[in-house]
């Protein structure tokens, strides 16, 4: 029974953010289109779910997302080695570039593209300028670096010694890799292709920007539905398709992961160290350069325009951005702009680290008889459906759900860093559990028959080991913050824009300065980024690991 | 290993206190707007009611929201200046474009989120009054002169109040036009003659608010027969990109990306922003013969705590400040007689005399079809 109690006690909070802020408003918008006019009538919905062009947007969503996955984590999986493992020099630099793609807003990203792609581009000759191919390209250039980020948090915390001592049993490095690395990081593995798929199955201005109008995905066609038909029964379909995919999804990802329940435990205190670069690490190495350059391009192509005046170097669009502008289009300096993202960005953060760590721990307990390890199961998957859920829907469900009582949030500044939240809340959990379930039970059971009450089992046995993740997951969800749109633009008030609505509305409008600054902005924002997430990942402790 | 043990828990701790005070320097969104929180929603909700039906009309003040879309934007210091002339306190909420505003308030029309609207257009006006969004003014409002002919066709108790206008038109690169030697298009015709094969490039109609008014255009000049145009545009290799951004800045030859497109769909006031620095010509120009009107309207909230504070704030965006604001500050023109205009758009800026147009309630009740057929045509 204390148990049970303590159970609901650590869930209850995360549960009732989810509930409120998630699950309310999807019912809410679903509920409209079961009952149109307040009479129950799911003829309407049921009648879309039959139509071929729906069986159409459901097969392009599913089969983009599922290639985008696969290739995030062939691309991903050498990197999360090579700068997680590895004692390259510059790695804390470049895996704080990694996250830079995760910021960019897609409409400047997408204009990048088309630049390389493109008619006229370098590479033109590929003929892949709105094609699925250029979508795919695009959904893994946003998402490898969750598989290289969630991945290699676990990797780097994986106990080194069973595969030293495999090795020394005379196994060679792939049968290590394949016996006892690869089941290991089974877990994160299946975590972050999970969030991959998630990602890319709701990715919207991907699809938009890089497809043109000829393809659909089931989010693009909920936005149309909703926004520009108001067509709430069929995207009440397409939204009760999508939660079905995804449900489906996570059973299975969850199924993988249960028959993988890892041996491999860690030493509290001491993840492995760094190793030096070997000859064998080549292909690794290479291939993590051959993703970084794959990745700089369009980066590098954005860089260059916001500094290239009319055929010159210059830093006019740099300093047209800090110059106080009377009237136009930037309402608020740029500086401004940013601090109004850094700070939502903050608030996010702590959120979806509180309610993540909580929903962390309350997943990976040690369960006491099969009702008990069902009911954690679930609630590491409710979590993650919020990534799976149309943001359209939960943006609209927020308006007409939230409109009375003390539940009036309607206008409340908290809703923008709480959506934020919500969508970080996965990655967090999908980068801490798999190091939490790696720990072994009996060390709290030790510490606690050594007189520790349970938070200070917490503290001197979970927490030494989920530092680490803890950081990554923080510049994760920072990121997410900082780079997310759709939510943003849809919930924020006027008195605080953020840096994406300020570049959105400079490359929304005409003129070659406007595109400059737009793009002069992008780079700020995206050097901030890499710069925070460095200076966070400074913040942890050097002796973890060191010694 | 004891001392090494201690030290790092330290460091641990440091870091975390670190974290912690950045966290809290840095964390606002609740701090830094907590004033705004105490004149705002909730408790407005009981007290704005009781001083709605005692108000009278020229008592002013209080607090009025106003719901726009996400391209709203006008200077601050204008604003201020109505806060202080009327005690109003203004609080702008922008989000979506102006299809999501028009849908957002269809859906919380029972409870709406604010007082007034401003950027429903003449293409969703229609969908706005049918479900009966908009409250009619008391008396017949005046508007300034010059507007009265921008009034949504049927709304005969001005409820949708015209701000701005703006037409959607072919625009073409008259320096790539000169440099190859050819002629320039001037009409919808000329874009389907294969002389122009693969130099057009537009937003689509399904995903874009000036792809959809181009296909407006198409209707109002060919009428049943507009598919059939459509047909021949994908024959003369036309691209069709999600948004105006990509098909602008991405594909078109005087945009930011510097595509390879000299035809593109865009406004009749952009060649006021494709002059070059020290030129006094711009390097782009307007088809005035393939343009659709747009128009912008604000109106008062049925169901507004503060019905008199929303009245006021739709009379001051027609108002001279606002109107002379506009096309600085939202890139339209305004619609009110006798509002000076910028320098350059007054040079570079042309207007149609006589542009498409189809009826509002007929875009209403054919949206759907259309955009169904338009989908089926350009993507076969």
């Amino acid at each position: 029974m204390r148990r049970a109690l303590a159970l609901l006690g650590l869930a209850a909070l995360p549960l009732a953010v989810l509930g409120v802020f998630f699950a309310l408003p999807v019912a809410g918008m679903v509920g409209r289109g079961f009952w149109p006019d307040g009479v129950f009538d799911p003829g309407a919905v049921l009648e879309v779910l039959g139509r071929p062009r729906v069986h159409r947007v459901l097969w392009f969503t599913v089969w983009t997302a599922g290639v985008a996955t696969a290739a995030a984590l062939l691309l991903g999986l050498p990197a999360a080695y090579a700068l997680h493992r590895l004692a390259l020099p510059l790695r804390g630099l470049v895996r704080g570039l990694l996250l830079v793609p995760f910021v960019l807003p897609t409409v400047v990203v997408g204009v990048a593209f088309r630049q390389l792609l493109g008619e006229g581009g370098p590479l033109a000759g590929l003929g892949l300028d709105g094609t699925p191919a250029a979508i795919v390209l695009g959904l893994v250039f946003f998402n490898v670096a969750v598989v290289v980020r969630t991945v290699g948090a676990a990797w780097e915390a994986l106990d080194p010694r069973p595969g030293e001592a495999a090795s020394a049993l005379g196994a060679s490095p792939a049968q290590v890799f394949r016996t006892v690395t690869l089941p290991a990081l089974r877990p994160a593995i299946t975590g972050a292709a999970s969030v991959v798929f998630l990602f890319c199955a709701t990715g919207f201005g991907v699809v938009l920007t890089l497809g043109g109008t000829r393809y659909a995905s089931v989010e693009t066609e909920i936005y149309l539905l909703t926004t520009n038909l108001l067509d709430l029964p069929a995207a009440a379909a397409l939204s009760l398709l999508q939660l079905v995919v995804v449900v489906g999804l996570l059973l299975v990802a969850a199924r993988t992961r249960r028959a993988s329940t890892s041996v491999v435990r860690r030493r509290v205190g001491q993840a492995a160290r760094p190793l030096r670069p070997r000859w064998r690490d080549t292909p690794q190495v290479v291939l993590t350069l051959l993703l970084l350059v794959a990745l700089a391009a369009p980066i590098a192509a954005l860089v260059v325009g916001s500094l290239r005046v009319d055929g010159a170097w210059s830093l006019a669009y740099y300093r047209a951005l800090v110059a106080p502008s009377e009237d136009g289009l930037l309402a608020v300096p740029v500086a401004e702009a940013m601090l109004n993202s850094l700070r939502t960005a903050v608030d996010a953060t702590w959120m979806a680290l509180l309610l993540g760590g909580l929903v962390a721990l309350t997943v990976t307990r040690r369960s006491r008889g099969r009702a008990e390890r069902r009911v954690r199961a679930t609630l590491d998957g409710l979590f993650m459906l919020p990534l799976g859920v149309s943001a359209v829907t939960v943006g609209f469900g927020l308006l007409i759900t939230l409109d009375s009582g003390v539940l009036d949030l309607r206008d409340s500044p908290l809703l923008v860093p709480v959506a934020q939240a919500l969508v970080a809340l996965p990655l967090v959990v999908r980068t801490l559990v798999p190091v939490l379930t790696g720990i072994d039970d009996r060390q709290r059971q030790a510490a606690a028959s050594l007189g520790a009450g349970p938070l200070r089992a917490v503290l001197t046995v979970d927490l030494p080991v989920v530092w680490r993740p803890l950081l990554a997951a923080a510049g994760f969800a920072f990121a997410v913050s900082l780079g997310e749109f759709g939510a943003t633009a849809f919930l924020a008030r006027d008195d605080a824009p953020t840096l994406p609505v300020a570049i959105f509305r400079l490359i929304g409008h005409p003129g070659l300065l406007n595109y400059g600054m737009a793009l002069a902005a992008s780079v700020l924002l995206a050097a901030t980024t890499a710069l925070v997430v460095l200076v966070v990942e400074r913040l942890r402790v050097p002796a973890v690991g060191a010694f | 290993m004891r001392t090494l043990r201690t030290v790092r828990t330290t460091a641990r701790a440091r870091a975390a206190v670190a974290l912690t005070v950045l966290a809290m320097a840095t964390s606002c969104s609740l701090v830094g707007t907590g004033d705004d929180e105490a004149a705002d929603p909730g408790a407005g909700d009981t007290t704005g009611d009781a001083s709605d039906t005692s108000g009278t009309a020229g008592e002013l003040g209080g607090e009025v929201v106003l719901l726009t879309h996400d391209s709203f934007a006008l200077p601050d210091r204008l604003v201020a200046d109505f806060e202080a002339e009327t005690g109003i306190d203004l609080a702008i909420r922008p989000g979506g474009d102006a299809g999501a505003l028009t849908n957002r308030l269809v859906l919380s029309k029972d409870n709406p989120q604010g007082d007034a609207v401003f950027g429903i257009d003449n293409t969703f006006a229609s969908r706005a009054l049918d479900e009966g969004v908009l409250a009619a003014p008391a008396g017949s409002p005046a508007w300034p002169a010059g507007v009265e002919q921008y009034a949504l066709p049927g709304d005969d108790e001005q409820r949708l109040a015209p701000v701005d206008t703006g037409n959607v038109c072919v625009n073409v690169d008259t320096s790539w036009f000169a440099e190859n030697g050819l002629e320039e298009p001037e009409t919808l015709d000329d874009l389907t003659d294969p002389a122009y094969e693969g130099l057009f490039v537009t937003p689509g109609a399904a995903t874009s608010s000036p792809g959809l008014a181009f296909l407006l255009s198409t209707v109002a000049e060919y009428g049943e027969d507009w598919p059939d145009y459509w047909a021949d545009l994908v024959e003369n290799d036309v691209q069709i990109t999600s948004g105006w951004t990509d098909a602008y800045q991405g594909s078109f030859t005087q945009g930011g990306g510097k595509g390879r497109r000299p035809i593109v769909l865009s406004y009749d006031s952009s060649p006021a922003f494709t002059v070059a620095e020290g030129s006094d010509e711009s390097s782009t120009r307007a088809l005035l013969d393939t343009c659709f009107q747009q128009v912008e309207y604000a109106g008062v909230l049925e169901g507004a705590e503060n019905p008199d504070g929303a009245a006021a704030v739709v009379a001051w965006l027609q108002s001279p400040q606002v109107q002379a604001a506009l096309p600085e500050s939202m890139y339209v023109f305004p619609v009110a007689d006798g509002v000076e205009l910028p320098a350059d758009w007054a040079r570079f800026a042309e207007r149609p005399t006589d542009p498409y147009e189809v009826d509002p309630a007929e875009v209403a009740a054919e949206r759907d079809d259309w955009l169904r057929e338009w989908t089926d045509v350009t993507t076969r």
